[in-house]
């Protein structure tokens, strides 16, 4: 783990123990006492606030959703708590609805888009921060501005500097004598625009990410390759891609799972507008839900179990890479 | 040649960070500028004449907002804490059964979007009359940083010499005891990245923010930011001031904090 090391005086009594680890090799006699249910009570103790925490707040509130998805919750319904069983109904109807290959289409373009330009800078800059230079901390610190600002301000930032009138971007085009591009209001551009700033969003992510993968990889590689006369390009190719392998396919994973979520970037710049223009699977079921005075909620949630089914198959592909990781 | 190397590498390096910052230049830039010149063509590159006004603006309207924000930061960052650093003992040290599974969960509990999270809490809400309160929206909030305060709790704590439990043990200290005079001082690092995360995903929260308390009289800075956007669209500069004074806590953290934020960044994905 790259985050934090123990104090000194924890780690000079690393050979007092020998083998203290879970197998219980020599009989010493306090260890022997202590009954593995007693520990095991404790462990349950300790786990107990997250146990009750995850049912609570997770697991009711999952429920609940797929409860809504299978009901038909008007308003009245919602307060009365008197809804219709319909079964898969509402799956049915968000899978014929016209928003649906529209949504499909913009959450592809949205992430896989995202994603290939967030990535490829971030580990060019990766690559480029890897030999420190003067100020090379400095600027790595200030490159996580973008990442830790809150999305509201970098969305509304981004949705004034697009703004078709007043915006700086379309100021500058104009001066290489590009005309007027309505970023925000054509259903031409709005799902690029919404691609732009959240690629923005996501290059700290993968620069902070890729460039600790980086470190890993001893300098002496390179090294050798380059006595060998292999260019910067090549050891790129031959040393840097291929041993950043598992690096990249975590953080690529871990980008999409990221990425199918996002509401507020795009909510607040276009509003999935104009008309599904930029309407993912997660604004769509944010729209439904709250984006419209008439709250929807049985379609929204029948789309939000459709991304968290998703969300799971990206979760057992996360496991299975970490765990081929770790065999390797 | 080794010598000019790091130089030209500095200079590209400014360049880069000058451009990937240039949103955050520019939101400063419209929040000093008058709102006469908003609408100037071509816009102003540098606030000439630089005006409060969207600084007064803030501070006559957004000062409860901010405020509710703290609490809620601060409210999730104890719930966050509280709950994340006894089951990271639980799961590193004490060997829960069960403990591979329940990793497991946490981590495919941080896949779960928000909106849906959003959609169940207000169901829940609305019969229980949560709706609207701050104390809702912290319990919301901290869905976020939960999981990902066990998993980081749960690794660093992995790497805790067993020696130094077992000197206590020896010493005569019970689970607890251990727990709280040995684990979580040495955890320190580690409560302080969960505590920054917690805070900064909570003060930076919009979606639970404008599901489950849109209307509340308590309103967090986020939705601040929203309101001003739908209401007028003239002025830019005191939406920008809102956004430059909420960027605060993220800007603090950075030069207080950086390595825990690096620290945090790397921790779900990146294991050795």
């Amino acid at each position: 783990m790259t985050m934090t090391t123990l104090p000194t005086a924890v780690g000079t009594r690393e050979d007092a123990g020998g083998a203290a680890g879970s197998t219980p090799a020599a009989p010493s006699g306090p260890r022997r006492r202590r009954g593995p249910s007693a520990s095991q009570w404790a462990a349950v103790g300790f786990a107990a606030p997250l146990l009750v925490y995850l049912v609570l707040f997770y697991a009711y509130p999952l429920w609940r959703n797929v409860d809504l998805s299978l009901h038909d919750y008007t308003i009245r319904a919602f307060v009365q708590g008197d809804p219709e069983f319909v079964g898969l109904d509402n799956f049915a109807a968000v899978f014929a609805s016209s928003t649906f290959p529209a949504a499909l289409w913009n959450t592809a373009f949205f992430t896989v888009v995202s994603i290939a330009f967030q990535f490829t800078i971030g580990l060019a800059l990766a690559v480029f921060f890897r030999s420190s230079f003067r100020l090379s901390g400095f600027l790595r610190a200030l490159f996580l501005v973008p990442w830790l600002l809150p999305l509201i301000v970098s969305s509304s930032t981004w949705a004034w500097m697009l703004n078709s009138d007043n915006g700086i971007v379309n100021s500058v085009l104009e001066s290489f004598g590009i005309g007027q591009i309505n970023w925000l209001t054509s259903p031409d551009t709005a799902l690029i625009a919404v691609t732009i700033a959240n690629i923005w969003l996501g290059i700290p992510f993968n620069l902070v990410i890729l460039y600790s993968g980086l470190q890993n990889v001893p300098g002496e590689v390179y090294e050798a390759a380059s006595l060998d006369g292999a260019g910067a390009w090549r050891q790129f190719r031959s040393i840097t891609l291929p041993l950043l392998r598992p690096v990249s396919a975590i953080t690529i994973l871990l980008g999409l799972i990221y990425t199918l979520k996002v509401v507020d970037v795009i909510w607040i710049m276009t509003t999935g507008g104009p008309g599904n223009a930029s309407t993912t699977f997660a604004v769509w079921s944010y729209r439904e839900a709250f984006g419209t005075g008439q709250p929807d909620f049985s379609p929204a949630a029948a789309v939000g179990n459709i991304l968290i089914l998703v969300a799971l198959v990206f979760g057992f592909l996360h496991l299975q890479l970490q765990r081929r990781q770790e065999a390797s | 040649m080794t010598a000019t190397r790091p130089w030209w590498k500095t200079v590209l390096g400014v360049v880069f960070t000058a451009l990937m910052l240039f949103p955050v230049y520019w939101m400063v830039n419209v929040s000093l500028t008058r709102t006469r010149d908003l609408r100037a063509d071509p816009p102003h590159w540098f606030p000439w004449a630089p005006t409060l006004e969207g600084y007064e603006a803030v501070l006559a309207q957004q000062l409860p907002a901010l405020g509710t924000s703290l609490l809620v930061g601060a409210g999730c960052v104890v719930l966050t804490v509280a709950i994340a650093a006894p089951a990271g003992y639980a799961l590193a040290l004490l060997n829960l059964r069960g403990g591979k599974t329940l990793s497991f969960l946490l981590l495919v509990a941080q896949m779960i979007p928000a909106v849906v999270m959003a959609m169940g809490f207000y169901a829940i809400y609305v019969r229980l009359g949560l709706l609207n309160t701050v104390g809702g929206l912290i319990v919301a909030d901290s869905t976020i940083a939960v999981p990902f305060g066990v998993l980081l709790y749960t690794a660093f704590m992995s790497g805790i010499p067993r020696e130094l439990l077992q000197a206590a043990r020896v010493d005569g200290a019970g689970p607890w005891r251990t727990f709280v005079s040995v684990v979580l001082p040495v955890s320190r690092n580690s409560t302080v990245t969960v505590a920054l995360f917690a805070f900064l995903w909570a003060w930076s929260d919009f979606i639970f923010a404008s599901t489950l308390n849109r209307n509340g009289s308590l309103v967090p800075i986020t939705l601040g930011i929203y309101s001003y956007i739908g209401n007028n669209t003239t002025q830019w500069n005191a939406i920008m001031a809102t956004a430059v004074v909420a960027s605060v806590p993220a800007a603090v953290l950075l030069v207080l904090a950086q390595r825990f934020v690096a620290a945090g960044v790397t921790a779900g994905a990146v294991k050795d």
